[in-house]
């Protein structure tokens, strides 16, 4: 296992004003004892809500942070004492932070970073000919890095993150704000690191067609602590997913029962019922759908992962903690 | 050759900042302009005190000028090596802090390169002309030893305001706004250690000047350069310790860091 936590926590000690002069201070558990391994090449999608607790676990994971219990090795190294150490091994993105030398072109940073991970110049020069020719980077390598678009920018640190040629990859919300193409372009490049298999990649995000296109397995953070490890179909198996049959109707919707099926909603005056699918086949519901009622059109929706998540965080968003 | 090797990264990060401050050559301009006009109006202040009173603190001119001279050589080299750690609520507000922890380079190391500012060379220019006119001008006792605490005594006060920056620093790991208390230290020890501990008032100077040890940086040095006691009754071989308190200040200093390091809170994102 080339990440393993057990029991990880993080607590913080919030203040709050009561009265003129004094305070009151709470402890609240960021990550409130996370267990995980990762085994070596393996993509790992991490998400969670806001303030789920996904920075603060990564945080943990690169050194950045101190846990306030549990343990966490990576790379077969403590973070914190051995952060130097690590520093060599890993790479990181956070999509709302920058790595690169601001007002320096993206190429020097580049090669000051050879520098600071002492990288032998060949291997510099052939991972970066790979990244350049993978991400397209020619067009703006002269740039300052205060110039570049977000998406150059998120090209740049991807390309600064794997110079080193590190063995875990963090990437923290890589894709958020950039536009599709760019959000291709990233999804594309990760797709091909990951391939070559000797590069675990840890991704977290809010969005979830990052993790539909690249992570085998999902893990699920709420308030700290974790709700679902598994595949993308073991979650929509765990919470029954149901997919979908949306009916528009040439006469207003009589208010049948149909065996197999529960009406999700009824729209457009009357004229549109969405149903959900609970034992029956499409095709069964359809049948019967068409019997009761005259249809125009259908449509059948396979279920949504962001349907899924958003059930996930409220329910274990509803659970006493 | 090992420790040049150690060093490289630091050497290529100091050179990187330096050209990414000459990308904005007026805003240099302007600044080292601005800095020698505050050095300029340090002296003048030197130069009234003694238009009204021609002794201070039972201490002549010259001998002032000394004492002045060693803390404006002093000063200047640590505000020019770790002067930037001021920023380090910046640092820690922005989240720029981790991407410093997430280099393989020490956190310390990486933050004084990582803001280095060329124009405080001048400064460093201008107080060593002003160490040089004072050791000319006052009644330096030379000797071998003497001489050996004329190179020491300013690098001694150097690495322990360096040392007074950092703590500095480090405070803003729990405390953000901590910006100005650490000023209060850093420019108001460099006030404190540029005048004969004799002026000041009792508890000022018990607590201050001999409790946190600002007297070590000039005041003691310059008594050992003149050859003279110190008429507070300080014994005379603490007046050759500097380099000593210096060092422990330093040490000190670094281990509080490192506390601080541990319990950095980094923020939401």
């Amino acid at each position: 296992m080339i990440i393993q936590t057990s029991l990880l926590r993080k607590d913080f000690t919030v203040r709050k004003k009561a009265g003129r002069f004094r305070r009151t201070s709470t402890v609240v558990s960021a990550v409130d004892g996370v267990s995980l391994s990762v085994a070596e090449g393996e993509m790992l999608g991490y998400i969670g809500p806001n303030g789920a607790g996904k920075s603060t676990t990564l945080k943990m994971l690169t050194g950045v942070l101190t846990p306030s219990g549990g343990t966490v090795s990576v790379c077969g190294l403590t973070p914190v004492p051995q952060r130097a150490e690590l520093a060599r091994r890993i790479g990181v993105v956070f999509g709302q932070r920058s790595q690169l030398w601001w007002d320096l072109p993206l190429h020097e940073s580049f090669s000051l970073l050879r520098h600071i991970y002492r990288v032998p110049a060949a291997d510099h020069a052939a991972r970066l000919k790979y990244c350049r020719s993978l991400l397209d980077l020619d067009s703006f390598l002269d740039t300052p890095v205060r110039q570049l678009s977000l998406g150059q920018r998120m090209r740049g640190e991807l390309t600064a993150a794997l110079l080193h040629g590190p063995s875990v990859l963090f990437l923290d919300e890589p894709t958020i704000g950039l536009d599709v193409l760019s959000k291709q372009a990233v999804r594309g490049f990760l797709t091909q690191v990951a391939a070559q298999g000797d590069t675990t990649v840890v991704l977290t995000t809010h969005d979830l067609a990052d993790i539909e296109k690249l992570c085998r397995r999902l893990v699920v953070i709420d308030h700290g602590r974790v709700v679902h490890d598994g595949t993308l179909d073991e979650l929509h198996a765990a919470y029954r997913s149901k997919r979908r049959v949306v009916a528009d109707l040439d006469a207003p919707w009589p208010g049948v029962e149909l065996p197999g099926a529960a009406v999700e909603s009824v729209e457009a005056d009357g004229f549109r019922v969405t149903l959900t699918l609970e034992g029956a086949t499409a095709g069964e519901v359809v049948a019967r759908l068409a019997q009761a009622v005259p249809l125009r059109d259908l449509s059948v929706l396979e279920p949504e992962i962001e349907d899924v998540v958003a059930r996930l965080y409220v329910s274990s968003g509803a659970e006493p903690r | 050759m090992r420790s040049e090797h150690r060093h490289r990264p630091y050497v290529q990060l100091l050179a990187a900042q330096v050209r990414s401050q000459t990308q904005y050559r007026l805003s240099f301009a302007l600044d080292l302009g601005f800095s020698t006009v505050l050095t300029s109006l340090d002296l003048a202040t030197l130069w009234v005190l003694f238009t009204v009173n021609d002794s201070l603190g039972g201490f002549g001119g010259g001998d002032v000028l000394l004492m002045v001279g060693i803390a404006a050589v002093a000063f200047p080299i640590a505000d020019l090596a770790v002067g930037n750690t001021e920023k380090m609520q910046v640092y820690v507000r922005s989240g720029l802090f981790d991407a410093v922890l997430l280099r393989p380079l020490s956190s310390l190391g990486q933050l004084v390169v990582m803001d280095f500012a060329p124009r405080r060379v001048g400064r460093v220019v201008q107080g060593t002309v002003i160490y040089v006119v004072a050791l000319t001008v006052s009644p330096v006792q030379w000797s071998l030893p003497v001489a050996l605490l004329v190179v020491l005594a300013p690098l001694a006060g150097a690495v322990f305001f360096g040392a007074i920056f950092v703590a500095g620093a480090t405070v803003a790991f729990w405390w953000i706004d901590s910006g100005e208390v650490a000023n209060a230290f850093t420019y108001g020890g460099k006030d404190a250690a540029a005048y004969p501990v004799t002026v000041f008032g009792g508890l000022f100077r018990r607590i201050f000047v001999y409790g946190l040890g600002f007297a070590f940086i000039a005041y003691l040095p310059a008594l050992a350069m003149l050859g003279r006691s110190d008429p507070l009754g300080a014994p005379d071989w603490l007046r050759w310790c500097s380099p000593l308190t210096s060092l422990a200040v330093a040490t000190v200093a670094g281990l509080f860091w490192r506390t601080g390091v541990r319990h950095y809170r980094s923020t939401g994102s």
